[in-house]
């Protein structure tokens, strides 16, 4: 379990003051200039020491990220992206860093910007978040009339500009070409990779796009050090985790824990247990809405890091951990995913655009039973069909949680189909 | 150049093409609806994917770019599998109605539905159901059937330049739409109807006519402008049922204008299908022999000088030839071509062609547009323009009234003539300029100081051994020719019309030509032949019932001085006959044959006229030298000559979807005017 004082965001509950003088109360801005004055080469070398994964679902090396960028400027600016459109249902660990600890995110854009040197950082916050976005606005502007931000950024002599961008609500923004593209004032719509945003992003110019936790974290591990952040967790699955509990459990909340913490022990300690205890549990989606889920039997051994989760055929995505117990209609809750999946697709291209509503709609026939036990495996191909096939990776996580569901409940969907044929040759 | 291996073939490819050019290099055929080589490149129909060694997943062919020692399988069962998945994905929403869909039998998603596509259906749902758009008189819509690709989008954004089409809703409910429920503005349009794989966009007029395998297909030349598309004209029967473009890199492309495509419907209305002569002041019919009894008999009253002769804009260079030699023959006053009245001279050629040729564009630097809206005269070669300054580079400047949207952003240097002689800061440009293009249109030079700014615009042009800038861009498919003929008389055409008032001239011969003003021709005796019943045929004395350009094998030269072949689609109507034998019959019955009995004796005569006609589908620059008049311009502003794009000849004035096209212009122009 984390000690207290390896914590990163210590006013995750947002029971101190959010503001410039309570983060520097909690360590926030301290000596950021002596950071950047160790050079930006340092500062990526510590951060690829440190282990840290991408934040945001994919889990790639942040440190890497940060090295792609050109390393000289050429006739086009660099840009930092910061991906605050979180909208993965059962994620709330950005929106509690935009309103408890913004100055965490902000400081953590000086730094990831210097190191990639770019001079304007965008923070790209989730359409619905209006009040987050209002809190980091003035958080901005703190640290701008601090010096903290402006032409010479905390006296580095480092010019940093960073604007705040509200997005309209749509899910693919997310995505981090499909945020670009928003960013640029298109429509949300993922672009085709190759180029990677490294070599042209924002405006065609090399950007980086990294989730809000993981440049929230960047200052922390600068300031203590890669050691001790990859001291904590598994090797390459280090450091501390935002994870966000809710479902069936009897305390949902948001805790910073150590990465591979037992998923039984995150949900007995912090949340309280599963409602009706342990044995009440049917099944946990560990990561968000995308990750197929996890039925009790693994649930009781799993650790809760990426590769653990990865190799139990689901994935840590973005560590919300939505727990269901025996009470649930697991089938009708996939759907509801799937509903969402169809709902949110942005339309460009063909296997998402006509499989989601493909799958959903027999999804829902899944639900009344009303298929035939074939049809099981035909959703199954088509959920194949899908994935890997699309231009992001909607498509996947469009087709992963019904993968996971025919892996792990297929009796229960047979048995739901015979119930309804037997209801049906009964009632003639 | 990388080196790759495609199926195990291994091939150097140039560098920075994708893969899908690259298996097309090998000969492995990729199926796919999104890419098309003349557009961005979309890869949303994810019909391309095909197996890249050591990456996780498939990859989309047409985005990805080459690289060294990459291997590419197009043929492993996952390769396969991936595409029969995306084909049941397209087809699951699209309607089952091939047998009543027009693009049956050449529908892409139809064909690679055989190879790729299952021959049964797991989906068990309901098919989604997509409100029809109204896109105006030329595109017909059928929603239900769309793929979403968004060539159309991309083809309307890109090459047209009018930002009209787009995708609007998203999944499953994305559709293609005018954002505001107006129809197309751009005079391309119907290229969409060609770029569409599937039966979601088909043509309007040939609506539920006639499928593809039933039509006779002949390339040919198109007349509507000066540019010579290439165009394959499909007839059943006696019919032309409709005009497509061929792919002719160094002219059209593969795009044609609307007028081209769509005003044939014009070739069955008005026609001429027999011969008329008037008699006590009414049109009569007659028998060919009565009718050029009557030609014989007036001019054996008359003094051959009195006789002149009018070629008009769309004729065939084999008619112009023979018109010009019988009235040789005649010892008459000689033909005139330039029905505009137009002040450019039948020499050095270089003086009144489009020297650094249509593909020269995409070199040029800088172009000077003086009198001349290239939207409405050549709305391909204008498309051609807005490419190359997409690409960056390019400075394009107007002197005239061209119209507000270019679909590429000007420098406005003046509205009249004077603006050459100062041009500011542009004339600097110019100079420092590698290839610059003066792009001369019929605006500024059919005009009484036509000959003072054709001097001026020669004298700014820039003339090398690798570069001739000099362009004129000519808006009648026939000029080129009639001047490569020597088809010119002192006083031009406004010298025959005063000759007509002044009784000087008392006979008149119009090779279709209905560009002029009839009422001058006074009172001098009107032979008219021609295929419609146009001015020219109105004021006829005698008419004599020519061919259309779809029903004879022709000659044309088109503005940048390229000769090219049209064959024979259709034939012409009742009597009506191809018109260098009707000229060559005449010659007979007034006793001055022609020395030519086939079409190939009257090509050689062309050839013997002047040797250009013999480089058949080439260009090049024309020879070179003085040319134009010394002398002011005058401040009278520079108009186009094309008043109304979508009628500009008799055969389009008979169009009913042209005049369809006319109103809503005028529509949409009412409304933007208020």
């Amino acid at each position: 379990m984390l000690k207290d004082e390896d914590r990163i965001f210590t006013n995750l509950y947002g029971l101190h003051d959010w503001g410039l003088e309570g983060a520097r109360k909690r360590g926030a801005w301290d000596g950021t200039a002596a950071i950047l004055a160790k050079g930006r080469d340092w500062i990526i070398d510590e951060m690829k020491k440190s282990g840290l994964r991408g934040r945001g679902g994919a889990g790639f090396p942040t440190g890497l990220k940060w090295s792609f960028m050109p390393k000289e400027v050429g006739a086009r600016p660099h840009y930092l992206v910061v991906n605050a459109d979180e909208s993965e249902p059962g994620t709330c660990k950005d929106r509690d860093i935009l309103r408890h600890d913004p100055h965490t995110l902000i400081e953590g854009c000086l730094i990831a910007s210097f190191a990639m040197q770019a001079h304007a950082a965008y923070i790209y916050v989730r359409g619905e978040f209006y009040d987050e976005a209002m809190r980091l606005k003035a958080a901005v502007k703190q640290a701008y009339d601090a010096g903290l931000l402006g032409d010479n950024a905390c006296g580095s002599g480092w010019k940093m500009d960073v604007y705040v961008h509200r997005g309209a609500g749509a899910y693919i923004c997310g995505e981090e070409t499909a945020l670009l593209e928003s960013l640029e004032g298109k429509k949300g719509m993922p672009r085709l990779k190759p180029p990677f945003p490294a070599g042209a992003g924002l405006y065609g110019c090399p950007s980086t796009v990294n989730n809000v936790e993981s440049i929230a974290v960047a200052p922390t591990i600068l300031r203590r050090g890669a050691a001790w952040f990859a001291g904590i967790g598994r090797p390459n699955n280090t450091g501390t985790k935002v994870f966000c509990i809710s479902g069936h459990v009897n305390k949902p909340c948001n805790v910073e824990e150590e990465m591979g913490i037992p998923l039984r022990e995150l949900i007995e300690k912090h949340a309280g247990g599963v409602r009706g205890g342990w044995d009440n549990l049917l099944a946990v989606i560990p990561g968000g809405a995308s990750v197929p889920l996890l039925p009790k039997s693994i649930c009781d051994e799993v650790l809760m890091d990426f590769d653990s989760l990865r190799n139990v055929q689901s994935g840590l995505g973005t560590a919300a951990v939505i727990v269901m117990d025996k009470s649930t209609d697991v089938i009708k809750a996939i759907a509801r995913l799937s509903y969402f999946y169809k709902h949110e697709s942005c339309g460009q291209c063909t296997p998402c655009r006509e499989g989601t509503g493909w799958m959903w709609r027999v999804m829902e026939r899944m639900v009344k039973g009303e298929a035939r036990i074939e049809e099981i495996d035909v959703l199954h191909d088509v959920t194949k069909q899908v994935e890997g096939h699309t231009i992001c990776a909607l498509g996947d996580a469009a087709a992963w949680p019904i993968q996971g569901l025919i892996r792990h409940f297929r009796p229960l969907m047979e048995q739901r189909i015979n119930e309804r044929q037997s209801r049906r040759i009964a009632a003639e | 150049m990388p080196k790759m291996k495609i199926d195990g073939i291994e091939i150097e490819v140039p560098a920075g093409i994708t893969v899908i050019q690259a298996c097309e290099l090998a000969g492995v055929e990729i199926p796919r609806f999104c890419y098309h080589e003349r557009l961005s490149i979309a890869g949303n129909c994810r019909m391309c994917l095909v197996e890249q060694e050591k990456a996780p997943k498939p990859i989309a062919s047409c985005a990805m770019p080459v690289a060294e020692g990459m291997v590419i399988k197009t043929d492993t069962p996952l390769v396969k599998k991936a595409r029969n998945g995306v084909m049941e994905f397209l087809l699951i929403n699209h309607p089952l109605d091939c047998p009543i869909c027009d693009q049956g039998g050449e529908c892409d998603l139809q064909d690679q539905a055989m190879a790729y596509g299952f021959d049964r259906t797991r989906y068990h749902e309901n098919k989604r159901a997509v409100p029809d758009k109204d896109l105006g008189p030329i595109v017909k819509t059928s929603m239900n059937r769309c793929i979403q690709c968004t060539r159309c989008v991309r083809f309307a954004t890109e090459v047209a330049g009018v930002e009209e089409l787009g995708a609007t809703g998203r999944g499953e409910g994305m559709e293609i739409t005018t954002y505001v429920q107006k129809t197309l503005t751009s005079e391309l349009s119907g290229n969409i109807v060609d770029l569409c794989p599937v039966g979601a966009l088909t043509s309007k007029p040939y609506a539920f006519n006639a499928r593809s395998w039933e039509l006779r297909k002949t390339e040919s030349v198109d007349v509507m402008d000066a540019l010579g598309s290439n165009i394959r004209v499909d007839t059943r029967g006696a019919e032309v049922m409709r005009v497509l473009p061929r792919v002719n890199e160094d002219v059209n492309e593969e795009w044609i204008s609307d007028k081209t495509r769509h005003a044939i419907d014009g070739l069955k209305r008005q026609r001429l299908d027999q011969p008329y002569v008037r008699r006590d002041g009414k049109l009569k019919p007659a028998s060919w022999g009565e009718a050029f009894a009557a030609i014989a008999e007036r001019m054996g009253k008359i003094k051959s000088a009195g006789i002149a002769a009018i070629a008009g804009d769309q004729c065939d260079a084999e008619s112009m030839v023979a018109l010009k030699d019988l009235m040789a023959a005649l010892g008459a006053k000689g033909v005139e071509c330039r029905q505009d009245g137009t002040q450019l001279q039948a020499g050095p050629r270089g003086g009144y062609i489009f020297n650094a040729g249509i593909a020269g564009i995409d070199k040029a630097d800088l172009i000077l547009l003086i009198g001349t809206d290239p939207r409405a005269e050549a709305p391909v070669l204008n498309a051609r323009i807005r490419r190359r300054a997409l690409n960056g580079g390019l400075k394009v400047g107007v002197i005239g009234e061209a119209p507000e949207d270019l679909t590429y952003p000007v420098e406005r240097l003046g509205a009249s003539a004077k603006a050459l002689d100062d041009l500011g800061a542009f004339g600097e440009a110019l100079k420092a300029a590698k290839t610059p293009m003066i792009i001369v249109g019929q605006g500024a030079l059919a005009r009484p100081d036509g000959a003072a700014i054709l001097a001026k615009a020669r004298a700014l042009a820039t003339v090398r051994d690798d570069w001739n800038g000099f362009c004129v861009l000519h808006t009648a498919a026939a000029r080129v020719g009639g001047l490569d003929l020597g088809l010119t008389l002192d006083g031009g055409v406004e010298g025959v019309l005063k000759g007509c008032e002044d009784g000087s001239i008392e006979l008149v011969y119009l090779l279709a030509a209905d560009e002029i003003d009839t009422k001058r021709l006074g009172k001098a005796f009107v032979v008219y032949q021609g295929h419609h019943g146009d001015s020219g045929a109105h004021r006829a004395d005698v008419i004599l019932p020519g061919a259309a350009y779809t029903e004879k094998p022709g000659v044309y030269v088109n503005t940048e001085g390229r000769v090219q072949l049209a064959k024979r689609a259709s034939y012409p109507p009742g009597e009506a006959r191809e018109d260098w034998a009707i000229l060559r019959a005449l010659s007979g019955v007034l006793n001055k044959p022609l020395p030519y009995d086939t079409l190939e004796q009257v090509r050689a005569r062309l050839v013997a006229v002047n040797p250009v006609f013999a480089a058949i589908d080439l260009q090049k620059p024309g020879a070179w030298g003085a040319f134009g008049k010394d002398g002011a311009a005058s401040d009278a502003p520079l108009r186009s000559t094309i008043a109304n794009f979508y009628m500009t000849c008799p055969i389009s004035r008979s169009s009913r979807v042209m005049a369809d096209c006319t109103a809503l212009r005028r529509a949409s122009l009412a409304v933007a005017a208020e």
